[in-house]
Order: structure tokens, then C-alpha cells, then sequence
């Protein structure tokens, strides 16, 4: 299936100047930290990158980005959640956006800030005042029946990614269904059929998220003109 | 019954924990108490809860209603009368990130405190207690309103942390508060009188100042530590 099918998928709000803050959901397991990793890998090289993580126990997940060196230390945060992965992520964005915000202030030429939320479940989305555009990742092993349950995050996100697609002969996954299921309760917006075990650059999140830069940039009041060398893929 | 005063739902938005900022992450020495074994039920959570309330809420309850009259000129003297009162740095940092967040807040709530300071002249971390008491001000609330929220919010945040940590029952955490409810309105009273007695900015050093080297040991304690649920 087409990741751009449908129509505008641009109803987000966009925010005046700065980067395109792109939040990054989904359960526990599901690969959120290994997306976050791969996008780092394939984008930094082109790209001005910070990452903002949500974990339960503050540091794990930033330390695996560090341990695999995706992304300078400095480019990477952990804010706690107060036990609450999901408040901190849309009813109270305080601790996020004082960690994005130190950020921007950190590195004036950030082009993308991925804000990763803490393994939540599917009721998890995130407020539209911490970023412009989310992507919720569930995966094959978690059962077919997920895209079809929906949930804000399945329904709602700007893009879904059902990641581990290499599993689903041996989980008994059926991925037709998931993908109708997912189109039926998505009116439109895009979903993305991944394994990044078998494709450790994204690419089709890559693609995505670089079709959202050049919208972000476009509607962006002020911002510098699309100088960053970015092709699509 | 009388009619409630004006102001009253501005108080209640102000004490509201759902107020989104950032109050949330913050646990006020709970999470590392309960580490310690401290914290361990309803009976132990009452006694933090009021031992809390005589040091902190005390000194955060002087300082908000002190800073309902700041002008651009005495911020800074209240700003150090808050660091005097908060000799542990991690706690400083939680007052600061709180009051950070309780300002971006209140700058979008309120156009300024009033005519003679604007939100920038509180600088961009200011003392949570400096924001809260400057927050009531351009509510149209006055140095009492000030001192009961921060007397209120220094039970009221560590009892959700102890609940969500403890999984205790939400109701008897609710009434531990609620039996709380005369001895916050005592210290928020008295605390609301020495800052309004106080000629500022010099008078201040008689606002209160009890510690608790427990809570500041608590937090230090939290702060070294890499794997935290909460903030502080």
C-alpha cells in the first residue's frame, strides 16, 4: 500500500518558526526506541536531530541511543515522567516542553526533534501543544487484532507504523488484515509496513518524515527557506 | 452560608493539580522516602505529609504571599530569600523547574502581575513560590489566597506521587489530605500575616524559614540517583 494515499493529511496545527517536533508513540516493545535509532542513523548525517525521551526509569532508553551512537550525548534528553508516561506526554507537556525548548535554545540550526513517549498502551496520544505531527508504532507480535481495536493512537496519529512485518508467519499474524483493519479506522492518513530488523533505515518513515520537514518548512511563518540538502528517497 | 468571596475559582484553578504546570513529575521527597522504606502506608504518608506542611509549606506559603507584592525591583532580594530557605540544591532545581513551568503558564494566562513588573523580570527559572504568588496577584487574589495555595500544593503533590507509587487507596489518601485541611489553613494563615507585616524588601528576612534536613537529605539523595520515576 501507498504511504501518501488520500487526501492532505496536514490538518495538524503548525507552530511559528523552529523545528518539526515530531512525537514518536506506541506500547511497550513495540520499537519505538529502535525507529528513533534508525532515524537518527539514516537522517543526522544530512539533518539537525535532538531527541527527547520519556522512560519509565529516566535513562534506559537515552542510554541505548547513546550506546549505539546514533547521536551525540548532547543531542539526547531524558525528562521523568512521574510514573505517568501518558500525562507527560498530553496533560501536562511541562517537563517535555521545558526539555525541547532547552534544546532549541542548545542548537539554533535544529531541523527535527523526536520526542519519544514511554511505553504506554493504546489510549496514548500526544497533545498537539508538545508537537506537530506523531507517529504511533505498534508491532506484528502484539496481534493482528491492534489496528482493528484503534484506540487514539492507532486511529489518530499522523502516521501508523506496524513494525516486525518479518514476524507475522511466525506469530500467525495476518497482515492484510492488519493493514484493511488499519485503513478502515484511519480515514486516509498513511500507514507504514516495517521490519527494522530487516531494513535498519526506515525507509518508508524516513520518506515520511522528510515529505513532513518540507510541509513544516513551507507553513513555517519566518523560517529560513528549505536550504538543508534533503532528497526524497 | 455566605457567598464565596471573588477570586475563589481563580484559587481553585491555581490549587488544581491538573493546572498543566508540571507539578506532576515532582514527587517532594516522596519516591525516595518510599526507596528508604520511610513511606510505606497511609499512617507513615500522613506523618510525611504533615512534616512537609511545617517545613516546606511554611516556607513556600511565606514566600508566595510575600511575592504578591514584588516589584521589578525586589525580585531578586526574594529570589535569595528563597535560595536561604532552600539549602539543598536538587530542591532549589525542583522549585526553579516548577516555577519555570508555572510561568509559561501564567504568561499565557495573564498579560503581567500587575503595572509594575512584567513576567520577564522574573527571569526564566524563577522560585516556584515567586511565580505562584505573582500568578494570584494577576488572578485579582491577595497574599492569603497565595500562602493557602502554596500550603495546599506542598501536601497535595507528594500525596499523588505516594499514591501512584504505593498504589494506596485513592480515598484514603484523599482524606488524609482532607484531615490536613485546618493545619494548612493555620500555616497559610500565619504565613500570609508575617509576609503582609513585612516592610519588603527588608522585612523579608523575617518571613519563614523552618528546615528539615530529612526532606533536604531525601532529595539530595533522589537527585544522584540514575533510575527515578519522578523529577524530585
Amino acid at each position: 500500500m501507498g504511504l501518501f494515499h488520500g487526501d492532505d493529511p496536514h490538518a495538524h496545527t503548525v507552530r511559528t518558526g523552529g523545528p518539526l517536533r515530531v512525537g514518536i508513540g506506541g506500547p511497550v516493545g513495540s520499537g519505538k526506541t529502535a525507529l528513533v535509532a534508525a532515524l537518527c542513523r539514516t537522517l543526522s548525517g544530512r539533518l539537525s536531530i535532538a531527541v527527547v525521551t520519556n522512560d519509565i526509569y529516566t535513562t534506559e532508553d537515552a542510554e541505548f541511543l547513546r550506546r549505539n551512537a546514533v547521536l551525540p550525548d548532547e543531542r539526547i534528553s531524558a525528562v521523568q515522567t512521574g510514573c505517568c508516561p501518558h500525562t507527560a506526554i498530553r496533560d501536562d507537556i511541562t517537563a517535555n516542553l521545558d526539555a525541547v525548548d532547552d534544546l532549541v535554545e542548545r542548537f539554533a540550526d535544529l531541523d527535527v526533534v523526536l520526542v519519544e513517549s514511554g511505553g504506554d498502551n493504546l489510549t496514548a496520544s500526544f497533545s498537539k501543544g508538545l508537537v506537530d505531527v506523531q507517529v504511533f508504532v505498534v508491532d506484528v507480535a502484539g496481534g493482528d487484532k491492534v489496528p482493528r481495536k484503534g484506540g487514539p493512537g492507532v486511529t489518530g496519529a499522523d502516521l501508523l507504523v506496524i513494525n516486525k512485518r518479518d514476524l507475522a508467519p511466525l506469530v500467525g499474524a495476518d497482515l492484510d488484515v492488519m493493514t484493511s483493519d488499519a485503513d478502515r479506522v484511519r480515514e486516509g492518513r498513511p500507514v507504514a509496513l516495517v521490519s527494522l530488523r530487516e531494513d535498519p533505515a526506515a525507509g518508508p518513515v524516513v520518506d515520511w518524515l522528510l515529505a513532513e520537514l518540507e510541509h513544516h518548512r513551507a507553513h513555517t511563518a519566518g523560517a529560513a527557506p528549505a536550504a538543508a540538502p534533503h532528497a526524497h528517497a | 452560608m455566605t457567598a464565596a468571596p471573588a477570586g475563589v475559582a481563580a484559587l481553585l484553578a491555581l490549587a488544581d493539580q491538573r493546572l498543566p504546570s508540571g507539578g506532576h513529575v515532582h514527587s517532594g521527597g516522596v519516591e525516595e522516602a518510599v526507596r528508604g522504606h520511610l513511606l510505606t502506608d497511609g499512617p507513615t504518608l500522613r506523618a510525611f505529609l504533615h512534616r512537609r506542611l511545617l517545613s516546606v509549606g511554611r516556607v513556600t506559603a511565606g514566600l508566595s504571599a510575600a511575592a504578591v507584592g514584588l516589584t521589578a525591583a525586589t525580585v531578586g532580594r526574594l529570589d535569595a530569600e528563597a535560595d536561604a530557605r532552600t539549602p539543598s540544591p536538587a530542591q532549589r532545581a525542583a522549585s526553579r523547574a516548577q516555577g519555570r513551568g508555572l510561568l509559561r503558564l501564567a504568561r499565557a494566562g495573564w498579560v503581567g502581575p500587575h503595572v509594575d513588573l512584567v513576567w520577564a523580570d522574573l527571569g526564566a527559572r524563577p522560585h516556584h513560590p515567586l511565580v505562584l504568588g505573582c500568578a494570584a496577584r494577576a488572578a485579582g487574589l491577595g497574599a492569603g489566597e497565595a500562602a493557602l495555595v502554596a500550603a495546599y500544593l506542598a501536601v497535595t503533590g507528594p500525596a499523588t506521587a505516594a499514591q501512584r507509587l504505593l498504589g494506596l487507596d485513592p480515598v484514603e489518601v484523599a482524606v488524609a489530605t482532607l484531615d490536613l485541611g485546618a493545619a494548612v489553613d493555620a500555616v497559610a494563615r500565619e504565613a500570609a500575616a508575617v509576609a503582609l507585616a513585612a516592610a519588603p524588601p527588608t522585612g523579608w528576612h523575617a518571613l519563614p524559614d523552618d528546615g528539615d534536613p530529612l526532606l533536604d537529605l531525601l532529595a539530595e539523595r533522589h537527585a544522584a540517583r540514575g533510575d527515578r520515576l519522578f523529577a524530585s
